[in-house]
């Protein structure tokens, strides 16, 4: 398969699709039991270096969505109509081997639960280490060199002693690193977080949002993050869609489905927040709970307008 | 002053034995007054859970007092301890409500159990028990009909609910909730949290205890916040106090971190510096 050139590709926001072709699309995806369809109707598109939320409640199909993407779909569970297209080619009919080069090279993810992704007695650096040299087919010192690379490129500190230590000696926050490291060693094109963050204390939810968002502009990165939580989403991404019992009822640019959002469920979230986070006392103004949209004055959200406006 | 419901003083608590024995709480204070609610919140091994263990009367402190209105609750024996709890005067409601009740017992019995084993339970009739049980339920918006259901077919949103109304069927003075809407759905939680909330009216005098990681989650129904950090409560105020101005760093780092729809990309730095600032001086 052929790698697009990047160069000419330098859209900064998935908002301006039509310039180029974007990395990811898709279509009209219906995820079936054969009985029922727990994915209905799902199409949206992924820009390169762009990064888009999938916000929805348990049962809702986000995680299916990606795990259609990434191949991975739970047995019993079949992509039953759409089309995903990732780059060129569509995933949803590829075999065991055609897969290889691209799971884990060009898609990969990282998944809610780091320590269970690990196992518990390896050194987080071997397992590394171990990717490297089969995805990447490096040799034992330059995978080993690598593996330090990536490790200091997460934020961890100390990577050398981190290399050799094993996951019940790490915190949440670092094995989400280790993995988010392991993740990137193939060099993906496209990262999808499912939930990634959700299990983690609110500091340390900070500290990987910080590193996911760090990595949009440290490399040709594109990103789908999943949470149940609209908040966190709004941190990272330049678009959103709210999945609700397996379809799309909102999407949009962040900033605008934040400020004015339709669906009752969307709303929903939005008003959560505003009723009993912490914007309440943050905001210099009450954001009205019936009244659709936000007080038009908050700093984050205009300048990202901006950039959205400008794209 | 309005009458303290809770009064915890200098409380020290070490857990594990021997040379494991490690100190867990380092002198902490907090204060419940009669219809207040009080936020506790701290991240993973600050000690919040020990506390509230402490609170109800789980683990030995080595120094420091746990009153709850004129009850000494360190002071009491085992036996008394144990007649105490069942006096019902304090309740707690876990994170998981999956776990937090007896899959093979009926909405109804599950309920109900507080009363039956409570020292005056054999003066209730058996029409008062199920009158108080209706009732119970109906105070946390669930029809009588749940009364026979089994947890396993009930929503995680209902089970807390069960949850609550099983605390606060024995009329408590103190409710502590661990985390109570962390492990729902965003439709659920801010059911869960207007429920809380509107316990207040309907139970006048009632103190709530709420123990959270996310200042976020919680800061919506709360007087007053407790901000605890190993094992020391670093600050304490009223709610907009805390979020409007922190003081401490870490207080300060909860709330750069707590994700809000309007947040800007500039706090990054802000954090990693609070955070550089507390590992130097941990």
């Amino acid at each position: 398969m052929s790698r697009v050139d990047q160069s000419d590709t330098a859209a900064p926001t998935t908002a301006a699709p039509a310039a180029a072709a974007p990395l990811l699309r898709v279509t009209d995806l219906r995820v079936s039991t054969g009985a029922a369809d727990l994915v209905r109707g799902v199409s949206f598109e992924v820009g390169r270096r762009g990064s888009l939320g999938i916000v929805g409640e348990s049962g809702s199909g986000k995680s299916l969505t990606c795990r259609s993407i990434l191949g991975i779909l739970p047995p019993g569970l079949t992509v039953a109509n759409g089309e995903i297209n990732f780059d060129g080619v569509n995933l949803t009919d590829l075999s065991y081997n055609e897969w290889l080069p691209l799971r884990g090279n060009r898609v990969a993810a990282v998944f809610q639960d780091p320590s269970s992704y690990l196992n518990p007695s390896i050194s987080v650096g071997k397992q590394l280490v171990e990717v490297l040299r089969v995805k990447s087919g490096l040799g034992r010192r330059a995978a080993f060199t690598r593996a330090i690379e990536l490790f200091d490129s997460m934020g961890l500190r100390n990577p050398e002693v981190v290399f050799w230590q094993y996951p019940f000696e790490l915190s949440g926050g670092m094995l989400q690193r280790v993995l988010i490291a392991i993740a990137l060693s193939g060099d993906p094109d496209l990262l999808i977080a499912d939930e990634a963050t959700t299990a983690l204390d609110v500091t340390v939810q900070a500290e990987v949002l910080d590193v996911l968002s760090d990595l949009k502009t440290s490399r040709d990165l594109a990103l789908i993050l999943v949470s149940h939580d609209l908040a966190v989403v709004a941190q990272v991404c330049d678009t959103v869609i709210v999945m609700k019992d397996g379809e799309i009822v909102e999407a949009g640019p962040t900033a605008q489905v934040l400020r004015d959002p339709h669906h009752p469920y969307t709303r929903l979230l939005v008003e959560n927040h505003a009723k009993y986070g912490i914007e309440k006392y943050l905001d210099p103004i009450d954001i009205p709970t019936t009244a659709p949209g936000f007080p038009a004055t908050l700093p984050a959200i205009d300048s990202r307008l901006e950039v959205l406006a400008d794209a | 002053m309005p009458e303290s419901l809770l009064t915890v003083t200098d409380l020290r608590v070490s857990l594990g034995s021997g040379r494991k024995r490690t100190p867990v709480l380092h002198g902490v204070g907090a204060r419940v007054d009669a219809g207040e609610i009080v936020g506790l919140i701290g991240e993973t091994g600050s000690g919040k859970t020990t506390l509230a263990r402490s609170i109800l009367g789980l683990n030995r402190f080595d120094t420091g007092s746990v009153r709850l209105g004129s009850t000494d609750v360190g002071s009491l024996g085992s036996r008394a301890l144990r007649s105490f709890r069942r006096t019902g005067e304090l309740q707690y409601v876990f994170q998981d409500p999956l776990q937090s009740l007896d899959p093979d017992l009926t909405v109804f019995a599950s309920v109900a159990e507080g009363l039956s084993v409570r020292d005056d339970a054999g003066s209730t009739s058996r029409e008062a028990l199920r009158d108080r049980v209706h009732t119970a339920l109906a105070l946390v918006g669930l029809p009588s009909t749940f009364a026979d259901s089994l947890p396993g077919t009930l929503s995680g949103g209902q089970r807390q609910r069960v949850a609550i109304a099983r605390a606060m069927v024995l009329e408590p003075r103190l409710l502590i909730c661990d985390e109570p809407v962390s492990a729902l759905d965003a439709t659920n939680r801010i059911a869960t949290l207007e429920l809380l909330a509107s316990l207040r009216e309907t139970r006048p005098g009632i103190g709530l205890l709420f123990i959270s990681h996310d200042l976020g989650s919680v800061a919506g129904i709360t007087d007053r916040i407790l901000v605890l950090y190993r094992g020391v409560v670093v600050e304490e105020g009223t709610t907009s106090q805390i979020l409007r101005s922190p003081q401490h760093p870490y207080t300060q780092l909860l709330v750069g971190s707590a994700p809000t729809l309007a947040r800007g990309e500039a706090d990054g730095e802000r954090r990693q510096e609070l955070r550089r600032l507390l590992d130097a001086s941990g």
